[in-house]
């Protein structure tokens, strides 16, 4: 198929079943669920709390095995490890607390090998961007959680990912600097050329960011909506004030309403 | 005054004021000599024995005994609990064990070993090694069970082979645990090869201690006593420190 090697990420009937324990029957968490990303696209994903959002980014990034259905990235499968050119950030504070922010952030390219020029360059750049400049020889433990998390996304960005996979990445962040990332994520998603896959529970950040946004069912989550925003490459959180930016959070909102029931048990 | 220095006064009074009082006491023989001797005494004593050829090779004899057992039941520890960690049926049969390990009085078992290994240092070793080991390999499953899920991502994200992750991510991840367990090992170690001394052997401090009290010579045991605590707490204290340091590292000193 033609289509097969146009898309930058593509799902085939990805599905998810977390087997049972002991005392715990089987959770089917996700799927049947189709996908393809687009190189360069920036795809949101929004749905009810325990939906699914993480198991698909796992299995997406190749972190835990699909039970059914197949993943490409790039036209190669992706199996059993994490594919080169694939940067995550997880929804979970996952700054290392025994390295300094300069560190945690080096990380990466330290294993890796790279020259320590170049790293230096790269991680300080990568700090800078995330406003963590005068923390850089901090420790994780004396930084609030959302600087935590921005050593993450700094951490992950300078390995330079072609494709970047985000968990909630802004969570822990109040709604101003929410934006404010929002527009530097922009920045560097039209930098970089990177296709983005941010998930999210915000829907007003979805459909301010995004290409595209997907809406995902209660679990097992599979999308059940799919809107095209149509914002110019070039946009930051000015467009919040478009009359369209209304329209499309109606719309995603409308689609997620009787999920989110249900997910919480009010069906 | 600095707070660390307020600390460190009080810390003083706390300990100082019961020794000046005991010397006072023993000084003014409210308590007799034949039972307790006078502080002063006991560091004099101590100081003497420490010139002596005798006394210095039991403290040998006895230091590398703790030596010994305490390095194979950090090592061994740290290596059965790593392997127990990744086999939880093996895991979970064994949990009660652990659980209840510490209230076997394994004292008992002492003679037993001498009786198998001979009067020597390997049943103080294996005393010793028995009474420290559960210590380490406790604390390394609470270590490895306390690593979170997401740091294994984040090593299979960068790619990290089985090496590196466990050296680079799991080990750093696991270390405040690894130091309980270090700590606790030390002293156990050193509590029961003391105690094998003294029950049962040929030489050491312990056995020296034991001997001097059945002899009468309260200066000799006095003075040996003082000194294994002053090991103990001086020991204890170097560990103190490095874990001290250690947090620090991390922010929450
Ligand atoms: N390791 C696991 N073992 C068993 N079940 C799991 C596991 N991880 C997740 N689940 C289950 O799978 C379902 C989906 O979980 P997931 O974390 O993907 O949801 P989510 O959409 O990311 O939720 P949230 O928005 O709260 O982060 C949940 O019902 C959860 O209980
Ligand atoms: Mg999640």
């Amino acid at each position: 198929m033609s289509d097969d090697t146009a898309a930058h990420a593509q799902l085939r009937g990805v599905t998810r079943v977390y087997p049972g324990g002991v005392h715990a029957p089987p959770v089917h968490a996700l799927g049947p669920l189709d996908l393809d990303i687009a190189p360069g696209e920036f795809f949101s994903v929004v749905g009810p709390s325990g939906c699914g959002k993480s198991t698909l980014l796992d299995v997406l990034a190749g972190l835990s095995p699909p039970t059914a259905g197949s993943i490409r990235f790039e036209g190669k499968p992706v199996a059993g490890a994490v594919p080169d050119g694939v940067g995550v950030v997880f929804q979970e504070d996952a700054s290392f607390p025994w390295l300094t922010v300069h560190d945690n952030v080096a990380f990466g390219l330290r294993r890796a090998g790279m020259d320590t020029a170049e790293t230096a360059r790269r991680v300080d750049y990568a700090i800078g961007f995330m406003g963590l400049a005068d923390f850089a020889a901090a420790y994780p433990a004396q930084l609030s959680g959302g600087m935590r998390q921005r050593v993450c996304i700094a951490r992950t960005l300078v390995l330079r990912p072609r494709l970047i996979l985000l968990d909630e990445p802004f969570g822990a962040l109040d709604q101003q600097t929410r934006l404010l990332m929002g527009d530097e994520l922009l920045r560097l998603w039209r930098e970089t050329g990177a296709t983005v896959l941010l998930i999210t529970h915000a829907l007003d950040e979805a459909a301010m960011l995004s290409d595209r946004v997907g809406v995902m069912s209660a679990r097992p989550g599979c999308f059940i909506d799919l809107v095209e925003t149509g914002w110019a490459r070039e946009r930051d959180s000015r467009i919040v004030s478009d009359p369209a930016f209304g329209a499309i959070t109606a719309r995603l909102w409308s689609s997620l309403r009787t999920e989110s029931m249900k997910a919480i048990g009010r069906e | 005054m600095t707070r660390a220095g307020r600390i460190f006064w009080t810390r003083c009074a706390v300990i100082g004021g019961p020794v000046a009082l005991l010397e006072a006491a023993c000084r003014l023989r409210w308590i007799s000599p034949l039972v307790i001797i006078p502080p002063s005494e006991m560091v004099a004593a101590m100081v003497s024995l420490l010139g002596t050829e005798e006394v210095l090779a039991s403290v040998g004899q006895t230091f590398s005994t703790v030596a010994i057992a305490f390095v194979a039941a950090v090592v061994l520890g740290f290596v059965l609990g790593a392997v127990i960690h990744g086999l939880p049926r093996l895991r979970r049969a064994i949990d009660p064990l652990l659980a209840s390990y510490y209230s076997v009085p394994f004292f008992v078992f002492y003679p037993l070993l001498v009786a198998l290994f001979g009067l020597n240092a390997l049943p103080l070793i294996a005393i010793g090694f028995i009474f420290a080991l559960p210590a380490m390999l406790i604390a390394t499953l609470l270590g490895l069970d306390r690593v979170p899920r997401v740091f294994r991502k984040v090593a299979r994200m960068h790619r990290l082979g089985w090496a590196r992750t466990a050296t680079l991510v799991i080990l750093p991840a696991a270390l405040p645990n690894l130091f309980q367990g270090i700590k606790l090992a030390l002293a156990y170690a050193f509590i029961g090869v003391i105690a094998g001394e003294f029950i049962l052997s040929s030489g050491g401090l312990g056995y020296a201690i034991a001997y001097a009290y059945e002899s009468f010579e309260n200066r000799t045991m006095y003075g040996l006593m003082l000194f294994v605590l002053l090991s103990a707490i001086v020991t204890n204290g170097l560990l103190y420190a490095w874990e001290a340091r250690q947090q620090r590292r991390r922010g929450r000193g």
